[in-house]
């Protein structure tokens, strides 16, 4: 909320934040707003210039912030903030909505549930109904909770270590590993685990559908100084820079890979067809993609790994005796 | 939106919140720094511009035409203005800073980050987002598709969008007419539900096959959304819907020893075989879906049978062996 449009709303809000917490230091109050302290000042000079009709000194908004404390007065007209809007509101009503579908395992208190509920009818009741509508217009859905879930649970209640059987689909491999975990983490409805993975040395992302087998041990978890939880801001799927490097060319057919991973470059080629690059986590995931995608996708770069899916092929065909 | 109009509108807001009676344009002019320099036409083309421009950051504006008055009166009902008193218990508060940050993209991130600005200068306690890193549950969504934004507002303002939609691997690009009933997501991914007017049918729309811009048509109101319409019934893919029963057929195949650990986790079966083969039985619906799958495994796996699903695997092998490294360096 720092551009020259929004300054009037943020106006509209600054009054009566200032008026509900007098004398709020001006660096606490730049940090709530979003803004430096040197925009924060100008903001509370221009509030000074205004006020009632009639412009005499009595009618006009007194703010002061010596010694850094801001200090409002002659206020009152605009001493509430303005109601919350549809977008506002309804932004609101749907994450509270989605939370309230998150199956009860998943919430780490059970009473927060009820806190939930309340919360939602409060907030009804301060947008009006067009929020309401809306919000119930737009729906996020929730798979169901992973059977680890309760497991992960307990032990981050209880600060331990957790064993885990996990399949990872891009090796096709279950491996076990020891984890601390840090925080569940629910991006788009599905559920994972953000943890310290003492086999990567590292914090990974555990789908929870994926985990074949949890067990709390009987270790407090004791993840390194400066382990933060994986940051899912930018999505799940982070390919790392130094991974290689690929280049396909998809049919109409094989343009769900452009809406299924994470593509650095797309760009239409006519009559439907794609050209993608990606990331390949792993060699072996991008021969079986290029195996999978058939005749609707080829890897045109890196020539080697076209040279293996097309050997992979190959070998497979010579099963069914239909060698090519 | 320079200092000097901020200032004017500012005090345009504080002086028809503080009036009791409706106060004419004329008024307005005189009362609020800013306006009185300007020639008649000047004014009245600023004043519109000012009362839009309030109206579109939720400022209700009143307008007041009395038969004996001969120009309307404007006024703001404080009522109407403010933020009904709200208060949130600490647990309250706590879920709804949960709730604050689960979006991710800038349109609703910033709808709820105004939301809880305007709820604590009311005085109320929330969660500091900030401090959001100690929790031990974090919810994100993302609304990734260049089509989001205008599809939320169409389904806000209740008004009908026209926009190019890429048929299901298809390379034609089509144009739809929908009145939209809402907007849904489904394991990670956004779809448009409405009724199609071209052909007169609900339908469903993925939002990463719109192509291009989304234009809104019509009056905002307009579109009426049918009472118990099931908008996440309309979205679940037809195996899931108890109204089409799906086929289930079960088919065998040999997985090579130590690999294949995804078809061993949900296989019906496994029998451990001689030599460097185990035999599995793994249920399926759609042959071809089933083929792309096991074709990715490779020479790690062999479907026996039934023939179509057989047959549907050396297909797809034989496309990726002729598709792949033959044009190499191109």
């Amino acid at each position: 909320m720092s551009s020259t449009a929004d300054r009037l709303p943020r106006l509209l809000a600054l009054v009566p934040y200032l008026m509900s917490h007098q004398g709020a230091p001006v660096a606490e109050v730049a940090e709530v707003f979003g803004l430096s302290e040197k925009q924060l000042i100008d903001d509370l000079q221009l509030v000074w210039m205004c006020g009632l009709p009639g412009h005499t000194p009595g009618d006009l908004i007194d703010v002061s912030w010596d010694g850094g404390e801001i200090l409002i007065e002659n206020a009152e007209t605009i001493a509430r903030p303005l109601r919350l809007g549809i977008d506002e509101a309804s932004a609101l009503l749907v994450a509270l909505r989605l939370m309230n579908e998150l199956p009860l395992a998943e919430l780490p208190e059970p009473e927060q549930r009820d806190a939930l509920t309340r919360v939602i009818a409060k907030l009804e009741r301060a947008a009006g109904d067009g929020a309401a509508a809306v919000s119930s217009q737009v729906a996020v859905e929730v798979d169901a909770a992973p059977g680890a879930l309760a497991t992960v649970n307990e032990a981050l209640r209880r600060g331990r270590r957790l064993s885990l059987r996990y399949y990872a689909p891009a090796r096709d491999q279950v491996t076990s590993r020891e984890v601390d975990p840090l925080r569940v983490v629910v991006v788009d409805g599905r559920t994972y685990l953000s943890g310290w993975c003492y086999r990567a040395e590292a914090v990974r992302l555990f789908r929870l559908d994926r985990v074949q087998d949890a067990t709390v041990l009987d270790v407090p978890a004791a993840p390194p100084e400066g382990a933060e939880p994986t940051d899912v801001t930018q999505g799940v799927f982070r390919p790392s820079p130094t991974d290689e490097l690929a280049e396909l060319e998809l049919t109409p057919a094989g343009r769900w890979v452009a809406e299924y991973y994470p593509c650095e470059s797309v760009e239409e080629l006519g009559e439907g067809r794609l050209r993608v690059t990606l990331r390949a986590r792993d060699t072996g995931w991008m021969v079986r993609l290029a195996l999978r995608l058939g005749e609707t996708g080829r890897i045109v770069a890196p020539a080697a790994l076209a040279a293996r899916a097309r050997e992979q092929a190959g070998v497979a065909l010579a099963l069914y005796d239909d060698r090519p | 939106m320079s200092r000097r109009k901020t200032e004017r509108l500012l005090n345009l807001v504080i002086c028809l919140l503080a009036t009791r009676r409706p106060l004419s344009a004329e008024q307005i002019r005189h009362a609020v720094p800013g306006y009185d320099r300007d020639g008649d036409e000047a004014f009245q083309r600023m004043f519109e511009r000012d009362k839009n421009e309030l109206r579109e950051i939720g400022v209700p504006i009143e307008v007041h035409r009395d038969p004996w008055e001969e120009e309307p009166g404007y006024r703001i009902a404080p009522e109407a203005y403010e933020l009904p008193e709200i208060t949130l218990e600490p647990d309250e508060a706590a879920v709804l800073g949960l709730a604050a940050r689960v979006w991710q993209r800038a349109s609703l991130a910033e709808a709820a980050s105004g939301a809880l600005l305007k709820l604590r200068a009311g005085g109320v306690a929330t969660d500091e987002p900030a401090l959001g890193g100690g929790g031990a549950l974090e919810l994100r969504v993302d609304t990734r598709d260049p089509a989001f934004p205008a599809f939320w507002e169409a389904v806000r303002d209740r008004r009908a969008v026209r926009f190019g939609y890429r048929v299901a691997a298809g390379e034609s690009v089509l144009t739809r007419t929908v009145e939209p009933w809402g907007v849904v997501s489904r394991r990670g991914k956004w779809y448009l539900a409405g009724h199609d007017r071209d052909r007169d049918a609900p339908r469903v729309f993925r939002l990463s096959r719109v192509v291009g811009q989304v234009t809104p048509l019509g009056r905002p109101g307009a579109v009426v959304v049918p009472e118990g319409v099931d908008l996440r019934a309309m979205v679940s893919p037809w195996d899931e819907s108890p109204s089409e029963p799906p086929v289930r057929r079960t088919a065998t195949l040999r997985v090579r020893k130590g690999t294949c650990q995804g078809v061993r986790q949900i296989a019906a079966a496994v029998r451990e075989g001689d030599g460097e083969w185990d035999e599995a039985d793994l249920t399926f619906i759609d042959p071809a879906r089933f083929a792309v799958w096991m074709a990715s495994l490779g020479p790690d796996a062999q479907v026996l049978g039934p023939p179509d699903a057989r047959d549907a695997v050396i297909a797809t092998l034989k496309g990726a062996y002729e598709s792949n490294g033959t044009e190499a360096g191109r």
